[in-house]
């Protein structure tokens, strides 16, 4: 008796601390289910990652927590308030990097400031503070065209931060990056998170990438997308360089290869 | 710096040469009088030509620039509100679009007599039909650029909450700029063109009056010196059109200098 009251009050708690939660979310395209009853959360300050093969419903399911899509049923909740449908609530980066060609380094990343109203000149001053922590000092003036991939993941990234720093959904960040340059941008990507504690929550289909960056891994498998497991990473962090070459990190491997 | 005006020279040198060789053989066959000299004046004959008239010339320029001028504002004006409200609105585009393309199926010089027997000899009439000459162009060249604007990029705008007037202003507009700029080329050799064949139809002063006056006198020396004067005047306008689009695309040279 006691120890069910105990058990419940813990609940609360932890129900507390979750930053995002995603509740029996559900989603058909011209009849056909793509995404069936995924409920998922997020603790404040986890980087949890979505594992699963391509096409099999990982966008659909960041469109919805970005309000982008409604969903058929399900709730979003960030920080317990139901923002199911709306958009404009939590920063969401894109396959693709889509800095605007037309716009310099820094006026790309500004965006979002100027989208919720800032004046042009402090937005740039604020962009400008964090470029230095990004690893991006010097390129403010230049425009994306002159910028290397694994840079222009980084602006793309500093300029999603800059929308919220509460929760980010990264879908793919590092997929379009050749293998050396996706290497050391994790470095970067670790090193940076370590800083900002940004909520976050990153769609792959890399299994060592999962393994590497994440707290947490769900899978996704299965047509219609369900979420078959979830693994928590407990390798404490920060990760040094020999962490992808480690008995336990094969181990985590196998085991999804074996639950995919 | 001089590299790159040698390059600009070497690229020009084919049709410098040309041109020259043009006018030497022009010149020649009317030295050799294989045509007779008041059927076709010599290229010389014409420098002096336009030398005697420059007052003349300049005084109907002025006329003929002025209603250039505010026929084109006038027809990219309506152009530009054409594109937004076809771009914004489905059932526009699909009740004008079919009327606009008909406009353009009228030749100009069917138009200008009943333009003239309707709003008469002044400015009006020729302002119209410059209207009618510029505004298709712009606004098929505007529409075509806001539909190109990169739908991801619209998305990842939404997303960050931002509404149609921002996601004009930051996106389609910027996307429209190289297809409203080619456009924008054409229709301001168009305008000049326009208004010279408008003033031909009936009128009391411009290129296009004093044109019909000295082809009536036989005075084919002046007659050369207008038609290149009219050549000059558009290849000019050209030269600032592509001046403005260099002002205001910036990153264009970056992005070419990258490929490079």
């Amino acid at each position: 008796m006691n120890l069910t009251r105990i058990k419940a009050s813990q609940t609360i708690i932890l129900n507390n601390m979750k930053k995002l939660e995603i509740k029996e979310v559900s989603k058909s395209f011209d009849g056909r289910k793509i995404i069936d009853n995924i409920s998922v959360n997020l603790n404040k300050g986890e980087i949890v990652s979505l594992l699963g093969v391509s096409g099999g419903g990982k966008t659909t399911l960041f469109n919805i927590i970005s309000g982008l899509t409604t969903p058929d049923c399900g709730k979003v909740y960030l920080n317990g308030e139901d923002i199911t449908g709306k958009s404009g609530r939590i920063s969401y980066m894109m396959q693709k990097d889509l800095l605007l060609p037309y716009r310099t380094v820094v006026d790309n990343v500004a965006l979002p400031l100027l989208m919720k109203g800032e004046k042009k000149r402090t937005a740039r001053e604020k962009a400008s503070a964090l470029f230095e922590d990004f690893g991006l000092d010097g390129t403010q003036k230049k425009y994306p065209a002159e910028l290397s991939g694994g840079m222009k993941q980084r602006a793309a990234l500093l300029r999603t931060y800059l929308f919220s720093d509460d929760v980010a959904l990264l879908d793919e960040p590092f997929s379009a990056l050749d293998t050396l340059t996706k290497a050391s941008v994790h470095r970067w990507y670790l090193d940076v998170m370590e800083n900002i504690k940004l909520t976050t929550f990153f769609i792959t289909h890399d299994i060592d990438e999962a393994i590497l960056l994440s707290d947490r891994i769900y899978l996704l498998s299965g047509t219609p997308g369900r979420i078959s497991d979830e693994i928590i990473i407990s390798q404490p962090k920060p990760r040094t360089d020999n962490f992808n070459l480690s008995s336990e990190f094969l181990e985590y491997k196998r085991r999804i290869i074996q639950a995919l | 710096m001089i590299k790159k005006s040698q390059s600009t020279i070497r690229n020009k040198l084919p049709a410098i040469t040309a041109i020259a060789l043009f006018l030497f053989l022009w010149q020649s066959i009317c030295m050799l009088e294989l045509v007779p000299g008041y059927m076709l004046p010599s290229p010389i004959d014409v420098i002096r030509a336009f030398i005697s008239e420059r007052e003349l010339l300049f005084k109907n320029m002025l006329i003929t620039l002025k209603e250039a001028f505010a026929g084109l504002s006038l027809g990219v004006f309506i152009g530009f509100g054409a594109a937004v409200l076809m771009d914004r609105y489905e059932i526009f585009y699909k009740a004008f679009y079919p009327i606009m393309v008909v406009t353009q199926t009228v030749p100009t010089v069917a138009t200008a007599p009943l333009l003239v027997l309707w709003f008469g000899y002044e400015t009006t009439p020729k302002i119209i039909l410059i209207i009618l000459s510029t505004f298709f162009p712009v606004a098929v060249g505007l529409l075509d650029g806001f539909r190109s604007a990169d739908k991801d990029a619209v998305g990842l705008l939404r997303s960050m909450g931002a509404n149609n007037l921002r996601i004009f202003r930051y996106i389609k507009f910027p996307s429209a700029l190289p297809q409203f700029f080619s456009a924008l080329r054409i229709t301001v050799a168009y305008s000049v063109v326009g208004a010279v064949i408008s003033e031909w139809l009936g009128g009391f002063g411009g290129l296009g009056v004093y044109m019909t006056r000295v082809k009536k006198a036989f005075a084919f020396d002046k007659m050369f010196a207008v038609i290149f004067l009219i050549s000059a005047i558009s290849l000019f306008l050209m030269a600032l059109v592509n001046l403005a689009e260099k002002k205001c695309m910036p990153y264009r040279k970056t992005e070419k200098e990258v490929k490079k």
